[in-house]
């Protein structure tokens, strides 16, 4: 795992990098899974990983947290409470109830769907959309589509992690992506 | 929605009871699902929930907290982060990569399955098993079994929203079940 270059180097990103396990051939051969869960079996690491995203963003007026299915559960909520932000989980389809917004993205093959409740965020709601990782963007893009639907500002993209030769920061329609660290 | 008796004195317990929305005919006809999404949309009262749960485990030793995937995935890192736990994702099938191990469990018509990594939880972790609501009970024992299996011991069970009728509490092999609000 590789800490940004260029970038004042936070001495709590070394140990938070090193928690991160890579599964080879997950969940088909040839990818190198970036797995966040044994970052979560470090306590201190847990923290600084939310602290950081949570220094970032406290006293910007960020009224929306919202967070990708299903790891963006892990990180999301913790910064939401800590800012003082509502939390919105964005979902794959039929999994929340009553009344929703879906926005469809491209995989490498297929498609997939994302999908907002309806009411959860009003026009001009300032929002933070919070991912364990960035691959290709297609999930962010998505995300940033249905918040922007509903009529919110998407300030920023937060990702623990980018795999940057996949450029999903591309895709983000120009909403700026601030991560902790890259992965080659 | 009624407040659990044990919490019947705090007053932080209505606003989070009357937070929480009740969806008719979901996922299917009949069902009165308890939506918590709209919980997580009110900053103070999901702080309270999670303060609630905070309040009671800390100073007791839990060194880990499993959250049942997906709404434990969002009740659960909060409280382990206060807590200075061990935040453990039980997954359904295929989620979780690299090495795990799985408990099938019964629905109403055909089985389930929950999954937990192997070695994320050592002989001797004292655990608790967080989700959003308890209804017959089953998810939270097979999460109990995997904890069990691991060699950990599980101190007790921590949900929003019990549904008494369905009894789930007799599924918990005499373990505590905490809650904060009842619904009927």
């Amino acid at each position: 795992m590789a800490v940004r270059e260029g970038k004042e180097q936070d001495p709590r990103i070394p140990r938070i990098a090193s928690s991160i396990r890579v599964v080879p051939d997950f969940p088909k051969k040839g990818i190198m899974f970036q797995d966040i869960t044994t970052l979560l079996l470090d306590p201190k690491a847990f923290k600084d990983t939310v602290d950081l995203f949570v220094e970032r963003y406290t006293g910007r007026d960020i009224s929306v947290v919202a967070g990708v299915e299903a790891r963006g559960f892990i990180f999301g909520p913790p910064i939401a409470l800590a800012i003082g932000a509502k939390f919105v989980p964005l979902r794959k389809p039929k999994k929340l109830p009553g009344e929703v917004i879906s926005e469809n993205y491209v995989l490498e093959y297929g498609t997939d769907c994302l999908e907002m409740h309806v009411g959860a965020v009003q026009p001009g709601e300032r929002a933070l959309v919070v991912d364990d990782l960035v691959a290709t963007g297609g999930t962010l893009c998505a995300a940033i589509s249905l918040l922007e639907r509903a009529g919110a500002e998407v300030v920023e993209c937060a990702c623990v992690i980018e795999l940057p030769e996949l450029k999903g920061r591309e895709r983000l329609n120009g909403k700026n992506l601030y991560i902790l660290m890259e992965s080659h | 929605m009624a407040s659990c008796k044990d919490n019947e004195q705090d007053p932080r317990v209505h606003g989070i009871a009357a937070a929480i929305r009740v969806v008719p005919d979901f996922p299917k006809k009949g069902i009165m699902f308890r939506d918590i999404t709209t919980l997580l949309l009110n900053p103070k009262a999901f702080r309270n929930a999670v303060d609630l749960f905070v309040e009671r485990y800390l100073g007791k030793d839990i060194t880990v907290v499993a959250g049942i995937e997906a709404r434990g995935l969002i009740f659960g890192p909060p409280i382990a982060l206060a807590i200075g736990a061990k935040f453990i994702p039980l997954r359904k099938p295929k989620k979780l990569p690299g090495e795990v191990i799985s408990e099938k469990y019964d629905l109403e018509y055909g089985s389930d399955c929950l999954e937990m990594h192997v070695g994320a939880v050592q002989p001797g972790d004292r655990a608790l098993v967080v989700d959003d609501l308890i209804a017959t009970g089953g998810t939270l024992c097979a999460a109990m079994n995997l904890l069990e299996r691991a060699g950990a011991n599980v101190v007790e069970f921590a949900c929003v929203i019990e549904l008494p009728e369905l009894k789930g509490r007799d599924k918990l092999k005499g373990k505590p079940l905490h809650i904060l609000v009842e619904s009927r």
